[in-house]
Order: C-alpha cells, then structure tokens, then sequence
C-alpha cells in the first residue's frame, strides 16, 4: 500500500512537471501550432493503454499457467485501467482532429483499429461480469484476453500497413528537440499513474474475490407460513 | 472413436468421425440452417432499402454488404452449433471421449466452416443478382478467398462460442467479443472481393489475400491451443 501510494506521488509530480513544460515552456510547432501541446498527453495514453494491455496478456497466461487468483486479479485490474486509458485516447484524438482534420472523427486506420481494440477489452469487462463462477471466470477471460491480444499489434502498426491521414510513430525521437523533455517526462508521470491505478485495482480485485470464495451460502429459505387460523 | 482409452484419437480418422458427427447433427437441423439464409438475405434486402435505390452505390459497394451479412448471420449459426452440445448434455459426453480438445476443436470449426460456405453459396448469387455484380476475376480465386475471410470468422468465432455457449446471454455476448476481434479478416475478404469484382488494376489483391492467410493461420492456431482451457472451464 505504501508503495502504490509512493508511486501515484510520483506520477503526479511527474505530471504536474511534464504538463507544465510542456504548456509552458516547449515551443509550438511549425505546422500545427499551440495544438501539439496534446501530443505530451495523447502519446503517453497510448502508450500506457497499450502497457496495460500487455500486462493483461502475460496475465492471463498467468492464471492459465498457475490458476492462481492474484493473475486474475491482475487481469482484471490491467484490462480495466487500459479501457479507461483507450477510452481518453480516443476522446483526446477526436478534440485534436477537430481543428486539425475539420471532423471530430474520421475513419483512419489507427482510430478504426484503437476503437476495435477498445472494444474488444471492454466486451472481456462485459464477460467478466456475466460469468459468476469465480473460477470460470477466471479462465474466460484469460482466454478471451489472450486471442483479443492480437489486436494491438495491428494497431501499433496500422500507422505503417496503411498509408492515412494519423501520423506515423510518434515517440520522444521523432519530435523536435524542445519537446523531448516534456514528452519523456510526462510519459513517465502516465505510465507511473497506470500503474498506481492497475496495483490499486488489482488489490480490489483481489479482495473482492476473496470475499466471493469465503462468502456463507445464502440462508435457507424460511419455512411457508401457517396460516391457518387458531379456533 | 479409435484411441486408447484416456489416450488421444488418432488424427485425421477422428478428426472426420467429429466433422461428420456435426454435420449430421447440422444436416438433422437443416430448418434452422434455411432460417439463417433466409435471415442473411433479408438483411441485404434491408441494405437496399436502407441505401434507397441509387443502384450505382448499392452495385459499388456490394461486397461489404454480403461480408456484413454473412458476418452476422455466421453469429448466430456459431452459438446454435455449442447451444445444441449444452441442451443436450452432448458437451460432458464429449469430453468423456479419448479425443484431444484440439481434435474437438478442429472438427467443430471445420463444420462451422463448411455450413457458413454453404450459407455462402446461397448468399453471394442472390446478392450478386440483387446488386448487379459480375466478378470479373476468376471463379476459383472467388471461391478461395470465400473459403479464406470465412476461416477467419469461424476460427475465433468457434472458440467464442464455446466460451459464452453457457453464460445467460450469449446471444449478446458473442457478438460483442467476436465482431471486435474479425475487424481485420472481414476487412480483407471485403476488399479482395472487391478487387475480384470491379477489376484489380494496381496489383493489390495478394497483399489483401496474404493478410487473410496471415490471420487465419494465426486464429486457427491460437484458438486450437487455448480451446482445450475453455473446455475445462
């Protein structure tokens, strides 16, 4: 507990730092002007979306390895934490494409295939809450996580596969000099919150297993009431 | 069977003996395989009436059309085909037989396969006349990518439905995760058929024909692998 709180310390002192360079002191760019300023929030969600997701697979080979419930957990806290991450991607991609592009969406294939991706995590959650053996569950999902996985390498390389209008790969080597430091800084500050937020849910995950597995039976039915008048 | 009790069946002999099983038991219940063509035109005969009558769009656009309704209506010939194995208590008996779920697998998905190929063949004509299409590439390269963009559907759409086959709405459930994850095949098999039909003049229909064969390799081996694990579940 003392580390995750560590850890989401310094995600958010890595945040406020990055950001702020970032709005503050990194030069706009010759193109785009004052807009590439989401580019030090929209790279590290897709970079920590796409983490998240990772750590999902290996823990889904996890529990189909060693069934242990920790995995599964984990599972579940990775996956959810990587929604909500591709979730802010897409919304933060579709407010940079408005003045851009002059659309709040188009059907590029980077969006098409992080909106798939999305949607392919969000139904394993649907799975998850529809599936009431613990153990079951476990195992669907782990499943389900492992063939949806397939997903983000045609996403990280869709950019590549078919020439449209998003960018190619954006990393801290392709940009300009001047925002390296922020975009490395709040990559950090990203990756460091994704991963205080996966800790913490895998915990309440984990406890709210623990809780199902050790839970009483429900109390037998109550006897059918006499309802026969006394003379 | 002809394994060993508790051993594994021998290979290609079982793997037929299942694949037929399953296809008697589609062939018993061909009622409902005449309800999902049925259902598949009607929903290019929706298309139609949704895209109004500009016959040039509906023409330009006829492959997407016969994917997307090939696609929904392989949903639902997917989930009847483990409804049936879970009503019946046929799933338990199976997995009692010395066969390897890999084996259970494969036979299952090529069943799926040939049933969603004669869907198909019924499909495609009707929707070739309705929207005035004339392939004008040849016959056999039609036929093969068919058989390619529906492996891709069937492959993961197989092991999906043995995963939801006994969760309360699989009906909503399957969809959900399979349309996802057959993004990419049906994208190609969309777009070979359409190089197949209005012409192919800048060469990209083997690129298109390779990332099908990519895919389908790759479903065909991971959810062989990993339908063994569902089954336990």
């Amino acid at each position: 507990m003392r580390w995750t709180l560590l850890l989401g310390i310094l995600a958010l002192v890595a945040l406020t730092a990055g950001h702020g360079i970032g709005l503050f002191a990194s030069p706009p760019d010759a193109a785009m002007g004052q807009t590439v300023r989401i580019l030090y929030l929209h790279v590290p969600s897709a970079w920590t979306a796409m983490l998240a997701f990772t750590v999902a697979a290996v823990a889904a080979v996890g529990v189909l390895w060693s069934g242990r419930p920790g995995w599964d957990a984990l599972l579940e806290g990775s996956v959810e934490v990587g929604v909500v991450f591709c979730g802010m991607l897409l919304v933060q991609g579709s407010i940079w494409a408005r003045p851009t592009w002059s659309v709040w969406w188009t059907w590029d294939p980077r969006l098409t295939t992080t909106a798939v991706m999305m949607m392919a995590f969000l139904g394993i959650l649907l799975l998850r809450r529809l599936v009431d053996e613990p153990g079951r569950r476990a195992t669907a999902s782990a499943v389900a996580t492992i063939v949806s996985y397939v997903d983000v390498p045609v996403v990280y390389f869709s950019v590549e596969w078919w020439s449209a209008a998003h960018q190619g790969f954006s990393s801290a080597r392709t940009v300009d000099e001047g925002m390296r430091l922020p975009l490395w800084v709040s990559l950090l500050g990203t990756v460091l919150l994704g991963a205080t937020l996966v800790l913490w849910r895998t915990r309440i995950a984990a406890e709210a297993r623990r809780r199902e597995e050790d839970a009483p039976d429900l109390p037998p039915a109550p006897p059918p009431l006499d309802l026969e008048i006394a003379p | 069977m002809t394994g060993p009790r508790g051993g594994r069946g021998k290979g290609s002999g079982t793997l037929l003996q299942l694949v037929r099983k399953d296809l008697l038991v589609g062939w018993h219940g061909r009622a409902r395989l005449v309800g999902l063509s049925t259902y598949a035109v009607t929903l290019l005969l929706v298309f139609s009436f949704a895209l109004g009558p500009d016959t040039a769009t509906l023409h330009d656009h006829a492959s997407a059309y016969a994917w997307v309704a090939l696609l929904s209506a392989s949903t639902l010939l997917l989930a009847q085909s483990f409804l049936q194995e879970v009503e019946g208590g046929a799933l338990e008996g199976l997995l009692l037989l010395p066969v390897s779920p890999v084996a259970l697998f494969y036979a299952k998905a090529l069943a799926n396969l040939l049933l969603l190929l004669v869907l198909a063949g019924v499909l495609l004509p009707l929707g070739a006349v309705l929207f005035d299409v004339s392939p004008s590439g040849p016959p056999l390269a039609l036929a093969g990518i068919l058989a390619l963009g529906c492996a891709g559907l069937v492959a993961p759409g197989t092991l999906y439905a043995a995963l939801t086959a006994r969760v309360a709405s699989q009906q909503v459930l399957l969809p959900v995760l399979l349309f996802p994850l057959v993004v990419p095949p049906v994208l190609a098999s969309v777009k070979a058929t359409a190089l197949l039909v209005d012409g192919d003049p800048m060469g990209q229909l083997g690129a298109w024909a390779g990332l099908l064969v990519a895919f389908d390799v790759l479903y065909w081996s991971l959810c062989g692998v990993l339908f063994g694990r569902v089954l336990e579940a």
